[in-house]
């Protein structure tokens, strides 16, 4: 297919008109390049300058004030290492990402293996409840806990363990996600062959498919992790007082109160936390998928989401 | 086939916790929507649907219906969304067509910039516009520097000077901010599977660059684009911190502060789960069209591997 019918020879380049390059589609479309980079821009200026003031010397979370770590530590009061409840909320954010990775990886991925083998009208049940949680809007779903934790699982009551639950919740249809998309690429023909040379079942799953699977479950651990930490609906509504605070709801009461830049200092490391919880889930399934047929991972996980 | 169980053995303990924990947590908002408190205003939930007491739900109805209390609040809703809605479509379909098409060395740059503030929390990001629209921020100057805020000031758009004062334009562009990256994702996705050469066939039977754009890619994107649409929308109605945190006044309130405030803070925890259900019940329409979408396309692809 040639594009001689709207690209110009070289020659009369310079008579093209505006309107002509506007039309091309072969062209250089700068018009959307510009938008494109003028959105990505916009989309991470803002998250930059909040990052930059935390370095302030100064108190303002509005201009910048030189550098300095004073928010992180050095300050004896005031810094993210030194205000007991900012101590306390990074370290309550912690905790509960790990406790969820840790819960929602083994069941997501279990649940995925299960689910592969299932067919007709129940397993198409099971793949609703499974996507619902990814379209409920969080509010429905935090409220619809909080009511059952201080009603019919009033013994469970509101505090850590609520908030590990709602989170692992939400969760595991994400780590289910991340494993279906591996057990595509591995195909059915490992384990029929592992089935065929009289291998049970048992062993076709511990010793064929679990570490075919390490790649999507050591990505689940860690997309798990970042999930929790950014949290912030389930958190707040499941919370039982100041210490199950997390970093996301600290930021959330503190923002429109006249926070120093320790805020910003510890909104920060979180945000260091989560995106490095996300690359070395995309370095760890790289590096253990290294050698086959890759797509992009990137583009797998906008098909995923959409 | 007789290994069949092991496979259900292994899909049963994380059902059971969605069952438990997913399904049962919304059985408790009906529950407490269609039941009763005690003297202290504390609700106590019916679990028997044949003692279901539709006193709050009928409450709840008569509040988002005009004239209700809670019908100024449910328009502004309406309102918000529809517009955060065709703005983040006017800025995520250039930029997915952009990123699909014609990004060329730097897609993968461009892609792994566009995924970023998906892994950023949503709070920070917010919170990073409260530092920026503060009295002296840095946009704050700078829209003052270009006569924006005059300019909008005139337009109706900006009362006053605060753009953190219940301004209706900034949680509206505040919450383009936070869900536009969700919009571009499934928008790249659908733009990227169009095969290039359906829009050259297009063109070498004499259609107009718009035209070909308006017949055969938007058709083609029609699904992904709906499903984006139905990805954002649906978090928005259950927004309250983005109101929360860029406006705070009762001005800007939506449904989602409503029922925040009637769950969280105020004693008609029944009136807020009553609403929720409305909320979900609305919403549902929405959810199913977006899961039939998803299961369509996991179809498609399991029919081509």
């Amino acid at each position: 297919m040639s594009t001689a019918t709207s690209v110009p020879a070289a020659t009369t380049r310079e008579r093209v008109s505006f309107r002509d390059r506007l039309s091309n589609p072969w062209g250089r479309p700068r018009f959307l390049a510009l938008t494109t980079w003028l959105y990505i821009l916009w989309s991470l200026v803002p998250v930059l300058l909040a990052v930059r003031f935390a370095f302030n010397s100064g108190r303002s979370r509005t201009s910048l004030q030189g550098w300095s770590l004073r928010w992180f530590w050095q300050d004896p009061t005031l810094s993210v290492f030194h205000d007991p409840t900012l101590q306390a909320a990074l370290k309550h954010s912690l905790v509960l990402a790990a406790l969820v990775m840790v819960i929602a990886t083994p069941l997501g991925t279990a649940l995925a293996l299960g689910m592969r083998r299932w067919t007709g009208p129940s397993a198409g049940a099971a793949n609703i409840v499974l996507l619902l949680p990814l379209v409920t809007p969080e509010l429905v779903f935090a409220v619809g806990m909080f009511l059952l934790f201080t009603t019919a699982f009033g013994f469970i009551g509101l505090g850590t363990t609520a908030q590990a639950i709602g989170q692992v919740t939400f969760t595991l249809s994400w780590v289910v996600l991340i494993v279906r998309g591996r057990l595509a690429t591995i195909g059915r023909e490992v384990e029929e062959a592992a089935a065929d040379l009289g291998a049970p079942p048992l062993h076709v799953v511990g010793r064929v498919l679990v570490p075919l699977l390490l790649p999507a479950m050591a990505a689940s651990l860690l997309v798990s992790f970042a999930l929790s930490i950014d949290d912030f609906v389930v958190s707040q509504y499941l919370a039982s007082g100041a210490d199950t605070t997390t970093v996301p709801m600290r930021i959330y009461s503190q923002a429109r109160g006249g926070p120093t830049p320790a805020l910003n200092a510890l909104a920060t490391i979180m945000l260091v936390v989560s995106l490095l919880a996300v690359v070395l889930a995309y370095v760890i399934y790289r590096a253990l998928t290294r050698g086959e047929d890759q797509g992009s991972a990137v583009k797998q996980l906008a098909m995923d989401v959409g | 086939m007789g290994s069949r169980w092991i496979w259900r053995a292994l899909a049963v303990p994380g059902l059971v916790w969605l069952a438990v924990f997913f399904v049962v947590a919304f059985y408790a908002i009906i529950s407490v929507g269609l039941g009763n408190v005690t003297t202290l205003y504390e609700p106590v939930p019916h679990w028997n649907p044949l003692d279901w007491n539709v006193g709050y739900l009928w409450a709840a109805l008569k509040a988002v219906v005009p004239g209700g209390d809670t019908w100024d609040t449910f328009l502004r809703t309406l309102i918000y969304v529809f517009v955060a809605v065709v703005l983040s479509l006017a800025i995520g379909y250039p930029v997915a067509w952009y990123a699909a098409r014609h990004a060329g060395r730097w897609r993968g740059l461009i892609l792994v910039l566009l995924v970023l503030p998906f892994w950023i929390s949503y709070l920070m990001r917010m919170f990073a516009w409260t530092n920026l629209l503060a009295e002296n921020g840095y946009a704050t100057r700078a829209l003052s520097a270009l006569s924006i805020d005059t300019l909008f000031q005139h337009l109706g758009l900006l009362d006053g000077s605060d753009w953190l004062g219940g301004q209706h334009i900034a949680v509206i562009l505040a919450l383009v901010y936070g869900y536009v990256p969700y919009l571009i994702l499934p928008l790249f996705a659908a733009l990227d599977r169009i095969d290039q050469r359906y829009i050259e066939a297009a063109r070498d039977l004499g259609a107009s660059p718009a035209g070909a754009f308006w017949r055969v890619v938007v058709p083609l994107s029609k699904t992904g684009t709906l499903a984006g649409i139905v990805l954002i929308a649906l978090p928005m109605f259950g927004d309250y911190y983005t109101p929360d945190l860029i406006s705070g006044s009762p001005k800007t309130a939506i449904l989602g502060n409503a029922i925040n405030g009637y769950v969280q803070g105020g004693p008609n925890k029944s009136l807020g789960a009553a609403l929720t259900i409305l909320l979900s019940a609305f919403l549902l329409v929405f959810m199913l069209y977006y899961l039939r979408v998803v299961r369509a396309d996991q179809r498609a692809a399991a029919g081509v591997a």
